[in-house]
This record gives C-alpha cells, structure tokens and sequence, in this order.
C-alpha cells in the first residue's frame, strides 16, 4: 500500500471525527461558560427572593409613649430599616399607633388587608376608611365590612425605658402578615441589653 | 439634479442591496377587498414607534431613581424645553396605542383572521398585547408619584395572595420586602430595556408571518376565503392574489398613510389639550390623603376588585385569569377552521359585543368609583337646606351626628356624599325608625355597626333625623307593611265612594 492511498483512505475518516470531536467539545465549552455566566446572572436577579429579609429588620424607634395618649389611635412616622440608598422620601413609611391602656398598644401598618392602599383613621365614627375599594375596619382592627379578607396588619410592638418600638422593614400581605414569629425576631439591644415584649432577654 | 440623485441612489442601492431586501416585502400582494378595515395594526405600530422616540428623549432627562425621579418629573414639566409636550405625548400616545391595539384585535378576532394557517400570527399578537400592557403598567409606574406607589402597593398585594411562592414573588418584584428605589429600579430596566426588547422582537416575528401568509380577505357572504378548510385555502389564496391581489406598496399602505396621519394629528392635539398625566401627588407613604387610581388600561380590573364578592376573589386573580390568558391564546386552536363571517359565528360575535359592553361599563365604574368613601364628605358636603328647614331640635341634632359621625362619606344625602351605601335623601321610605336604629347600631351587608361608637342619645337623634327624610308628599315607612296598611286603607275608602 503507498503513502498517498493510505492518506486518502484515512484522512477523510479522521477528518469527519475530528470535527465531531471539535463540535462536542466546542457545544461543551459553551455549555459550562453559559452556566458559569448565568449563575451570577439569574442569581442576581432572583436575589430578593431568596434574601432573608428578617436580618435588615429591626426595632425602630417611635418615641416617647407620652406622644400617645391613652384611647386614642394616632399616626406615626418611621424610617424603615430595610431601605435602599436611592428610596428617597419613600423610606417614610407611616403606621397607626392606638393605646389602649397604659401599658397596652395596638400598632397597625397603614396598608389595607385588601389590595394595601393607605387606611385613614376616623376618630369620631372610631373606623379605618380605605380610599380604593371601601374597606372598613373598626378601632381594634378587626374587620368591619368591604372587600378586605382579614383585619389590618398589626406590628410586633414592646415598650421600653417608655419608648415605644416597633417592628418593621417589611410591607405586609397575605402571604407575609406582617406579624413574625417569636423566635425569628432579633432582641431589641438598648444599652447593651437585649430585649423582648419589653422584658431583658439574653442578647443572642 | 434629480438626475443626479438618481444616480446616487442607484450607487447606494446597488452597493447595499436594499431595493432587494425591502422590495419583496414592500410589493408583497395584499387583497383588494383589504381597505379600512386593516390600517389599525399599521397604526399601532405607528404609536410603538413614537414611543420609542419620545421614551428616549424622555430618559435624556428623566432620573430612574427614588429619591429623584419625581423632581425629574417636575423639572420636564415647568423647566426643560419641550419637556412638558414631550411627556404628554408619551403618555396619549400609550393610551392611544393600548386603545388601537385592542380595535386592531377586536377586528381580527371579528373578521377570523386568526384562523388557518395564520394561527402563529395570533400568538405573536397576544404576545404583543400582553406586553404592551406590561409597558402601560410599568410606564405608569415610571412617574413614581402615589398612583406609582399603592399601584405597586396593589400589584404586591395581589402577589401575596399566591399561595406558597406569593412572599417569594412579592420581594422579587419589589426588589427588596418594601417599595423603594430598588423597585423603581427593576420597573425601569423592565420598562425601557427588557419589554421594548421584547416589543421589537415580537413585532419582527409577527410582520414576518404576515408576509408568509398574506393577510386575509374581507369576508364577504360567497366572498373569497368566507371559508376556510385546510387543504383548499392556501392554493386558493396563493392563486387569488396572483390574479387579483395588488401590492401591498402603494395600493394598500396608501390608506394606512391616510389613517396615521389623520392619528397623528389627533395625537399631538389631544397631548397638546390635555396635557401630561400626572404626576398624581409625591410617593410620600406618609402622606394618606391620596386617593389612588390605575391608569385608563386597568380601570376595569381596578372595577371588578371592588365588585367582586371577597369569597371569589382570589380564585378570580390566582386561577380564572390564566384560563383566560389560555383561552385568548387557544382561540386559532379553538376555532381554527370554518366559516370567517361574523354573522356565521355568533358565540364569537356576541363574546366581542359582551367584553366590549364589560371593559367599558367597567371602565366608567373605574372612573366614577362609586365604592370607594368619599374621605372628606363628612366635612365638605353640607346638609342641603330642604333637609334641615322646620325639622325639630332633636332632629337638627341629628343632622350634625351623621355629618360628625362620617355617614355622608358613603351616603349621599340627595346626591352630595359618598355612593357606597344607598341614598338617605329618602332612606324614610325604605326603613321605619326602629329599622334605621337597627341598622346604624347593628349594621348590616356593607354597613360597620355603630352600637359601640354613638351614645344611646345620639343613635336617637339621628334616627330622628333620618326619619324625616322622605320626598314630600311620600309616607315614610312607620313599621314593616305600615305603608302597604295605608295604601290598602285608601284603596278601601275609594272602593266605599
């Protein structure tokens, strides 16, 4: 057999091969870069889904309980914990403070359990009126009439050194009502001491 | 000179070919029955286009930013050149662009259209609605004024409504677990990068179908293509448009010239009349006095919410609106061959008349929102004098309890006040006292009870009151059938003459 018959019987087979190869090789590298790209990207995006958001909440600071007189429900307002450099005047987020005895709050966030619309407090008929569909609550939250599904959203509250502090940073609905649970909640720290529904607790 | 020209577009077509790429297209065969009835596709594409230019002008200037955005907003209206004309066109032209879009796909959807072999047609246009109504609703967003802020408020409660993934799908949205600069951010990139993007795209796939398969005849009782069967329409429409059809460039495109034009100057005077939209107040959550309304394209939804049974609700948002999407999407697959005259179909026929009648009785509910409390009736909207002339001192104290007690921001007391609840100019005829006391303490259907919040002498002078409220000349009811009794009396007395 001569050089060039030997040449031509196997070039075209390892020819075909090797751009099999190549095409393999080539649709793998591609492959592992794509998903090497799209990890941070899809990452990125989908990120505050997957943030635990319960680590930027915190207690804030609505003041001396003397702002509050008993029997009344009052709007305040907070800086939320949980903001962003550019949220601007929307970081003012305001809630409505009831006491209901000396030592007792009801603190309600301002969204209706409806579609979250601003409630707006009636003193003189004691009713929350929201202005999009006509949810009604009464002074204690509880559901009066309207397309609301539940009663208003209420803050985890507790009162210390006669301040009052709330729980914030989150914007509620049904799925996230607002309230959390117990062992979620990082202790108030005033003073180096930790605090819980106003009592010292250990500073985890 | 022309001569010149001439010579110079030759050079240029010849060396880039582009006579050869856009000619085809240009004099693809359209029918000749194809006349008014199609120029609203080309129209709508006319505003997309305007939106393009305007957006980018706008964003020269605009700040996607929270803290900044709004002033960027004022600073367009009173201070850059132009700004203020720019942004009304921005905004009448996605209004006038949702509104063409829907007329374009009404007369689709009328005239069959959608049916063999153009049904990929119809996926890109529903495609195309869906994200045109995104653009509308993030656009809408981009004012970031209290419309912005609750809209978002009500999109991430409806997310939350989601059972399981609701929490995950309101943060993802929101960019964070509140409205904020982050999610002025994310509606913005979806906005001016992500839906444009998919806009252009779409529109090139469905242009490119509506070249492979032509677009469809008129259709005409014992007209061509009135129907269509899989194996016989398309030779048959291949062979018409050979012998009968004309190119698209002039014949057919002269009128949608015609009707852009004339769109185009309605355009810019309605935007030069009426001016931007918005901004509504600043998206201050702290200041509650707003009174928070969707845009034209979502004032029905914003209707049906406050309608729906609250029992429904959710089943409404979380699985009859995908079945609707789904069914928009299956209509070519539904209903992909047979006769295309309307009055040949009439479930299709009498379901356009139907969801038109709804989107606009619907939309007008938007407008007027009689559900919602007028806020500050209670201390705007006196009681008319007639109500008040020659009633008793108890019953004048009366008056002043349902003015200070906040009834009139959902009563209206002879059509001034709030029209959640009924009318009390005559709420007389309907109850007896004891019923009205019953129902102002008590409540009732969307009524709160007042039992706790008005003292027993209060309750008493506003039933009073209240009872004297009956047209004149109308008995007011005194116990259940009390008006039947003295109907029936008179009724007898006549009978006796």
């Amino acid at each position: 057999m001569s050089d060039s018959d030997q040449k031509i019987t196997t070039d075209g087979k390892a020819k075909s091969s090797r751009r099999g190869f190549m095409f393999k090789i080539g649709a793998g590298l591609i492959g592992i870069g794509g998903l090497l790209i799209a990890a941070p990207v899809l990452g990125y995006i989908f990120a505050p889904a997957f943030t635990n958001w319960e680590k930027r909440r915190a207690w804030i600071n609505l003041g001396d309980v003397k702002q509050f007189p008993v029997g009344e429900t009052v709007l305040a307002v907070y800086k939320n914990p949980t903001f962003g450099p550019t949220a601007g005047e929307t970081n003012e987020l305001p809630c409505w403070v009831r006491r209901t005895s000396e030592s007792a709050f009801q603190v309600f966030y301002i969204n209706c359990a409806h579609l979250g619309c601003p409630v707006h407090w009636f003193a003189e008929s004691k009713l929350f009126m929201c202005p999009c569909h006509g949810g009604v609550y009464y002074e204690d939250g509880s559901r009066a009439s309207g397309p609301p599904p539940r009663g208003l959203y209420e803050y985890d509250w507790q009162v210390v050194s006669k301040k009052l502090y709330v729980y914030g940073g989150e914007i509620p609905n049904l799925q996230i009502p607002g309230k959390t649970p117990k062992d979620d909640i990082t202790p108030l720290t005033v003073d180096g001491v930790g605090y819980l529904d106003g009592k010292a607790v250990k500073s985890s | 000179m022309i001569q010149t020209l001439k010579t110079a577009w030759n050079w240029i077509d010849d060396r880039t070919g582009v006579m050869a790429l856009l000619g085809p297209p240009m004099k693809h065969h359209v029918p000749r029955s194809a006349k008014w009835w199609y120029v609203f596709g080309s129209c709508t594409l006319l505003f997309f286009t305007i939106q393009i230019v305007t957006g980018i002008c706008l964003a020269l200037v605009y700040a996607p930013s929270g803290d900044s955005a709004y002033n960027s907003l004022l600073y367009l209206d009173y201070v850059v050149p132009g700004g203020w004309m720019l942004r009304a066109i921005h905004a009448w032209s996605s209004n006038a662009m949702v509104f063409m879009m829907l007329v374009h796909m009404t007369q689709v959807f009328l005239h069959g259209a959608f049916k063999f072999p153009r049904e990929m047609t119809w996926l890109f246009g529903v495609a195309l609605m869906l994200t045109t109504l995104a653009l509308a609703f993030t656009g809408q967003v981009m004012r970031w004024d209290s419309d912005a802020y609750w809209g978002v408020g009500i999109g991430a409660s409806m997310m939350g409504r989601i059972p399981f993934i609701g929490g995950w799908l309101t943060h993802l949205i929101l960019g964070g677990p509140i409205i904020g600069g982050d999610t002025l951010s994310r509606f913005f990139t979806l906005h001016v990068f992500v839906l444009p993007g998919a806009m252009l795209g779409l529109i090139g796939g469905h242009l490119m179908l509506v070249l492979r398969h032509g677009i469809s005849e008129e259709p005409k009782k014992g007209g061509p293509g009135e129907f269509v069967d899989r194996e016989t329409y398309r030779p048959a429409y291949e062979e018409r448009m050979k012998k009968h059809g004309v190119p698209f460039f002039p014949d057919a495109a002269q009128r949608d010239m015609v009707f852009c034009g004339v769109m185009l100057i309605v355009l810019v005077v309605v935007a030069a009349w009426y001016g931007p939209i918005g901004p509504s107040p600043r998206p201050d959550p702290a200041n509650i006095l707003v009174n928070p309304r969707p845009d034209f394209p979502f004032l029905w939804i914003f209707a049906i919410l406050a309608l729906l049974t609250p029992t429904i609700e959710d089943y409404l948002i979380i699985v009859a609106a995908p079945i609707l999407l789904m069914v928009l999407f299956l209509v070519p697959f539904l209903a992909g061959t047979g006769s295309r005259l309307p009055s040949a179909r009439p479930i299709a026929s009498l379901s356009v008349i139907l969801l038109i009648t709804g989107l606009l009785v619907l939309s007008w509910l938007g407008v007027t929102s009689p559900w919602s409390p007028h806020m500050s009736a209670w201390t705007s909207d006196a009681v008319p004098p007639v109500f008040v002339k020659g009633r008793t001192p108890i019953e004048l104290q009366g008056a002043i309890v349902l003015q200070h007690s906040q009834c009139r921001n959902c009563h209206s007391l002879d059509g001034l006040g709030g029209k959640r609840g009924p009318e009390l100019g005559d709420v007389a005829t309907r109850l007896s006292r004891d019923q009205i006391i019953r129902q102002v303490q008590q409540g009732d259907g969307n009524m709160p009870a007042f039992g706790k919040n008005l003292s027993a002498a209060e309750t008493d002078a506003l039933a009073a009151f209240l009872h004297t409220c009956h047209p004149p000349g109308v008995l007011p009811a005194d116990r259940p059938g009390a008006r039947l009794k003295q109907l029936l009396e008179v009724d007898k007395a006549r009978a006796n003459n």
